[in-house]
């Protein structure tokens, strides 16, 4: 299969890899997929006290278009609130990188792992989590 | 020196034509271009006597009889022929056939089919080293067991199976012993009357030869072995196989043969060589890597490695110049991992981890060299984008950790 020019570019250059230390309070940690379906994602964010997130960070196991989808969602959600980050849709990632068919799943599994670290962050500072976090997502 | 890129390294898939074998077939296009079946004038003649030639020399090579060799179009057609052809023809003697879980597809999918239609398939597993437990087989012949299907040499890991021992306990108790040998003759020796084989499959373009020609070898002797022939028409090949000979084919698979025979001895020596070489400097440098497959009963232009926490598309793209295979799910068109790695008892991890290298008579030192310190560079930088390295380094034990299906 031929990759799209940015999911190539998103591979050689990944931005935002790495780890943010997963017990502090302004961090959140969503670790999605697993090692036998042959993906796992590691999201993280970091929010400031007016809900802004200021930086983040991944680690994936996964195919080139899985490194890309997540590389691209760290770059997207720095700036927008806890809020706003969960309006990212996983047919946005799709879009910009041009992902075939077989390869949406990887983006779907960006998508969960945005949801799983805002989960993570809302619910370690004590604060409401909508409903669409606690709906359980199956794909 | 300078390598030239891209680096051909999927030998198990096909190989390059050997351009001794292009000039043979050449004549054979344009001046000498008969039907092998024309009775009646020279150019029939000289493409029959073409056609014997190569049969001649293909009988040799795994010491058999010129009448034995049955030309097709590959090995899938040569695997069809022969387990439907059992099924049908030995249908009032019985209904099991005995295989196993790592063959190619086209020794597969006719079992399943055959399954399907009311066979007994036993599909027996392979152990850790992916060769068969010869006392399985045993135990599972019957009365009503009329083939044994076991391949040769496994096309993802290499493994050579015990066809001497398969064919021995085949011969004991009466049975048709088929076996797929695409990826040894011409790299290994076959020879049928020792290994008591009945039926053995194989195609052009693996052994340097052209696309679009293979062999089935039927015994005629000591059993004579009668297969169902799955086209009917002209009556070719001694009413096996229908169909005008592909006499370009066959006369490039005659020589392409005749060179594998020739080069055997060395080719095997300089690619074992070159193959150990590229397995030191792997496993040495990279930390959590693991060969699959017995390294004892192995192809020697063969190896396939697992490197832990990295996908293998992901290091694929990493070493784009390089041709090679992965058995990850995200390279196939199932999504599904290969088989053949999860049947080794793998968890599917280390099978979506790995990697298929398949050297040729046409790769070098510096070749090996050049994909060996790729390899080592790109599953370094993977592995720092890894969530399960990092996991493995805090000591977390990836097995026991509940994930989060999808």
């Amino acid at each position: 299969m031929a990759y799209s020019d940015k999911i190539l570019e998103h591979y050689n250059n990944p931005r935002n890899v790495g780890s943010f230390d997963k017990t502090a309070p302004e961090v959140g940690t969503g670790l999605v997929g697993a090692p036998e379906c042959g993906d796992v994602m590691k999201l993280q964010i970091q929010v400031n006290n007016e809900g802004v997130i200021t930086d983040a960070k991944f680690k994936t196991f996964g195919c080139g278009s899985a490194i890309a989808s997540s590389s691209l969602a760290t770059e997207w959600l720095k700036g927008r609130t806890v809020d706003q980050a969960l309006e990212l849709k996983n047919t946005a990632i799709v879009e910009e990188l041009n992902l075939p068919p077989i390869k949406i799943h990887c983006s779907v599994l960006a998508e969960d792992a945005i949801k799983a670290a805002v989960k993570d962050y809302l619910e370690k500072n004590n604060k409401e989590v909508p409903e669409v976090l606690t709906a359980g997502h199956h794909h | 020196m300078a390598v030239k890129t891209p680096i051909y390294m999927d030998n198990h898939a096909t190989t390059p034509t050997d351009p001794r074998v292009v000039e043979a077939m050449l004549p054979y296009f344009t001046e000498v271009f008969g039907n092998a079946a024309s009775r009646n004038h020279s150019f029939g003649w000289q493409a029959e006597e073409a056609v014997e030639n190569a049969r001649a020399t293909i009988a040799k090579a795994i010491n058999a009889d010129s009448k034995e060799i049955v030309f097709t179009s590959g090995a899938t057609e040569s695997n069809n022929l022969a387990i439907k052809g059992i099924a049908e023809m030995y249908a009032e003697k019985g209904n099991h056939i005995i295989t196993c879980v790592t063959e190619h597809k086209a020794v597969i999918d006719p079992c399943k089919k055959l399954e399907r239609q009311g066979f007994d398939v036993t599909w027996l597993p392979v152990l850790p080293s992916g060769l068969i437990d010869l006392d399985a087989l045993r135990a599972a012949i019957t009365d009503k067991t009329i083939l044994i299907t076991i391949m040769h040499g496994n096309n993802e890991i290499g493994v050579i199976q015990p066809v001497d021992e398969i064919g021995a306990i085949a011969a004991e108790k009466g049975i048709v012993f088929h076996t797929d040998a695409t990826q040894t003759v011409g790299k290994i020796p076959v020879d049928v009357k020792k290994s008591n084989i009945h039926l053995l499959s194989f195609s052009g373009h693996k052994l340097y030869g052209p696309k679009g020609v293979g062999v089935l070898y039927v015994r005629r002797r000591k059993p004579r072995v009668r297969v169902t022939p799955i086209l009917d028409g002209g009556g070719h090949e001694r009413g096996m196989r229908s169909g005008t000979l592909n006499v370009t084919g066959i006369v490039g698979l005659g020589k392409a043969v005749e060179l594998c025979i020739q080069e055997m001895e060395s080719d095997t020596k300089r690619l074992s060589g070159l193959r150990d070489h590229l397995r030191k400097r792997l496993l040495e440098s990279i930390p959590e890597s693991y060969e699959n497959g017995d390294p004892n009963h192995k192809l020697p232009h063969s190896l396939n490695i697992s490197f832990s926490f990295v996908e293998g598309e992901s290091l694929l793209m990493g070493i784009a110049e390089v041709a090679v295979s992965s058995g990850s799910a995200c390279t196939s068109a199932s999504l599904e991992p290969s088989y053949v790695l999860k049947s080794l008892g793998l968890g599917d991890e280390l099978a979506h981890s790995s990697i298929r290298f398949g050297l040729g008579r046409f790769t070098t030192k510096e070749e090996v060299d050049y994909v060996a310190d790729k390899l080592i560079s790109v599953v370094e930088k993977l592995r720092e984008m890894s969530p399960l390295y990092e996991m493995h380094n805090e000591g977390i034990d990836l097995s026991k950790v509940e994930w989060a299906h999808h």
